[in-house]
């Protein structure tokens, strides 16, 4: 469905090319048909710039992509004719009618002026917009034009939808919502085609590409720097937390011992944190060992036992599941959160903002 | 909202079909739909339409009676403007009219930049040159409107109407409005950071050419390096052919300039619309 080799692009600043902001350094990623892969990253990572190119929107400065059969550069009106797109931005006209502007885009899709009224029809009903029908969208609550995007993206029944952060803005239960209607609608259009339906789409919420891709990949200025399931990043790269208190009686010596026990038992990786006395409230006096292993659930009770044979009394145990952020600092040494660097972003100027500010024109 | 998503899945009961179709005659509907896309706010909301018409009511009824009053008598009024000053004022105003009409389209065009909706018409498989055309000639309705307006108030005051020249003459202005339009586009698209800067080229240019095409006062009363620099202003050719067709005279020569004036604008405005949208996006 898609396929990108090298894929570069540079936003020129000014005439001093030492300050050439490169946005997206040489991506090579291949989507197949009915995945739905998320692309995961920081503020500024090329995330948008990625999804913008393999829209037709900006042209790449080198590198190929062919989307849906389709090579970007050559043949971008075809590319367009064959993908949905949801933008950053709110892509309806703030003067228009809900249902109108949905009619427009299905004519410029190609189809007919009933079909376009009737699947207009269609998509209000399906994603609760019927009462918003002849509603100005400028009238419209964000959650409200947020699924009239998605509407708009889906009028010619595409087999690959992009999403460029699409929950951006929304609050939990707008966000949830919205994900409802996209993955209903990814199915109904499954059954009703029988082609799946592709999905990629950019997030920088770790908890939306975690839950809701079956792929991520996660890029980091401008390359990709892993790229498989939530699941297997997080046990690759990030691996789960064993927490372990000791007996505040047994004293330190044990808390080492366990450790010592710990580093034996199939599927250890590191000690995070060495033994440390103290805590306080409840745990006052226990003794913390912090362990990374693979597959926590299963290195849990192997650990115990193998405690119990040695002696050392274990007081608590807990398994904490990786989060997508423990693995971007694996990969990078930063945390997810605190990485964004907007350079790239603002470059890449026409991308409208999230949130748009009403500016009288 | 509702508070929990209950809606059943809704199979697409219509599978649309999407056969890329593309040229000939893409353009002309690519060109439709996005006029249609464009005039609904228009029809829905009449109001702006007349509004519209405020301006040229203006001219008239405050400075086309000055005119009357400063030229309309004497012997270089006479020479200049001919028997009838309405006759040589009113094609001005539709003149006018068009270019302020079609020079601000750029304008609706900046919160749309803002807020996505410009960006999502450029994903559509829509012509480029579509857009600029569709936005151009939806400003062009309201004026033809306003133009039969106008030309109905000023038919008791003695302002004879030729209709066959009135409808070659707004078919004229309506490829002018064309270049122009896409010219305002283009800077909309340009300016788009600095989107005051949008208003400030627009006046800077708008009155300059508008004098300088002698619409509102005639240049033959005026220093030669004016009509000099006349001479190289498209408008002005676009007036006088306005001013032969609206007097009937479809055969004029001065109206064979005027579409050289209003193509070559066209010709111009969408090259540089096309090339900056393309690049827009970079």
């Amino acid at each position: 469905m898609i396929r990108t080799r090298a894929l570069t692009k540079d936003f020129a600043v000014g005439r001093d090319e030492s300050r050439t902001v490169h946005a997206v350094r040489g991506i090579d990623l291949d989507v197949a048909p009915g995945e739905l892969v998320a692309v995961l990253g920081p503020n500024g990572a090329g995330k948008t710039t990625t999804l913008r190119m393999l829209t037709t929107l900006i042209r790449p400065t080198s590198g190929t992509a062919t989307v849906a059969g389709h090579d970007v550069v050559a043949e971008p009106d075809a590319v367009r004719h064959r993908i949905g797109y949801v933008g950053q931005g709110n892509g309806a006209g703030h003067a228009q009618h809900v249902v109108d502007e949905l009619t427009s885009q299905g004519r410029i899709y190609g189809l007919d002026r009933r079909t376009a009224r009737r699947r207009a029809d269609e998509l209000l009903e399906s994603l609760q917009l019927d009462a918003q029908r002849t509603r100005k969208v400028s009238d419209l609550s964000g959650g409200q034009r947020r699924r009239l995007d998605v509407a708009m993206g889906l009028v010619h029944a595409p087999s690959l939808l992009f999403l460029d952060e699409p929950s951006t803005g929304l609050d939990p239960h707008n966000r949830a919502n919205l994900w409802d209607h996209v993955l209903r609608m990814r199915a109904d259009a499954v059954a009703a085609t029988g082609e799946p339906m592709t999905i990629v789409l950019t997030t920088h919420y770790l908890d939306e590409a975690d839950t809701m891709a079956e792929r991520v990949v996660v890029v980091d200025h401008g390359q990709v720097i892993a790229d498989d399931t939530a699941e297997n990043l997080k046990a690759d790269l990030a691996g789960d937390r064993v927490v372990m208190t000791v007996a505040p009686g047994a004293g330190h010596d044990a808390a080492s011992h366990l450790a010592d026990v710990a580093r034996r038992v199939e599927g250890f990786r590191e000690v995070t944190r060495t033994p440390v006395a103290g805590g306080v409230g409840h745990g006052a006096g226990a003794v913390t060992l912090d362990v990374r292993a693979e597959r926590g659930d299963a290195y849990l009770p192997r650990l115990l036992r193998a405690a119990d044979a040695a002696g050392v009394p274990v007081e608590t145990a807990q398994v904490h599941r990786p989060t997508l952020d423990d693995v971007f600092l694996a990969l990078t040494g930063r945390s997810l959160r605190e990485a964004g660097a907007p350079d790239a972003d603002a470059a890449d100027s026409t991308a409208p903002a999230p949130t748009p500010e009403r500016s009288a024109a | 909202m509702s508070a929990v998503d209950t809606a059943t899945p809704v199979r697409p009961r219509t599978s649309p079909a999407v056969a890329p179709r593309r040229r000939p005659g893409a353009l002309a509907r690519d060109t439709g739909i996005v006029l249609v896309r464009e005039l609904r706010p228009v029809v829905r909301d009449p109001f702006s339409v007349l509004f519209g018409l405020v301006q040229p009511v203006v001219f008239l009824a405050l400075f086309g009676p000055l005119l009357v009053g400063s030229l309309g008598g004497t012997t270089t009024g006479q020479d200049v403007l001919g028997g009838n000053v309405w006759q040589w004022f009113v094609p001005s105003i539709l003149v006018m009219t068009t270019l302020f009409g079609t020079s601000t389209t750029g304008a609706n065009l900046l919160f749309e930049l803002q807020t996505g909706a410009h960006e999502r018409m450029l994903v559509a498989p829509l012509s480029r040159s579509s857009l600029l055309v569709g936005r151009a000639l939806k400003e062009m309705v309201p004026i033809v409107a306003q133009s039969v307006v106008v030309v109905l108030v000023m038919l008791p005051f003695g302002f004879a109407l030729h209709p066959a020249g009135a409808v070659v003459g707004l078919a004229l202005l309506a490829v002018f409005g064309v270049g122009i339009g896409s010219l305002s586009y283009a800077l909309a698209l340009a300016v788009r950071k600095q989107d005051w800067m949008f208003w400030v080229v627009q006046q800077t240019l708008i009155f300059p050419l508008m004098i300088l095409s002698g619409m509102l006062l005639p240049l033959e009363t005026g220093p030669r390096w004016m009509q000099v620099a006349s001479d190289a202003n498209p408008l002005r050719y676009v007036v006088d052919a306005e001013r032969a067709l609206f007097a009937g005279d479809l055969a004029a020569a001065t109206v064979g300039w005027g579409w050289v004036a209003a193509v070559a604008t066209a010709v111009v405005g969408l090259a540089v619309g096309i090339r900056t949208m393309v690049r827009s996006t970079d």
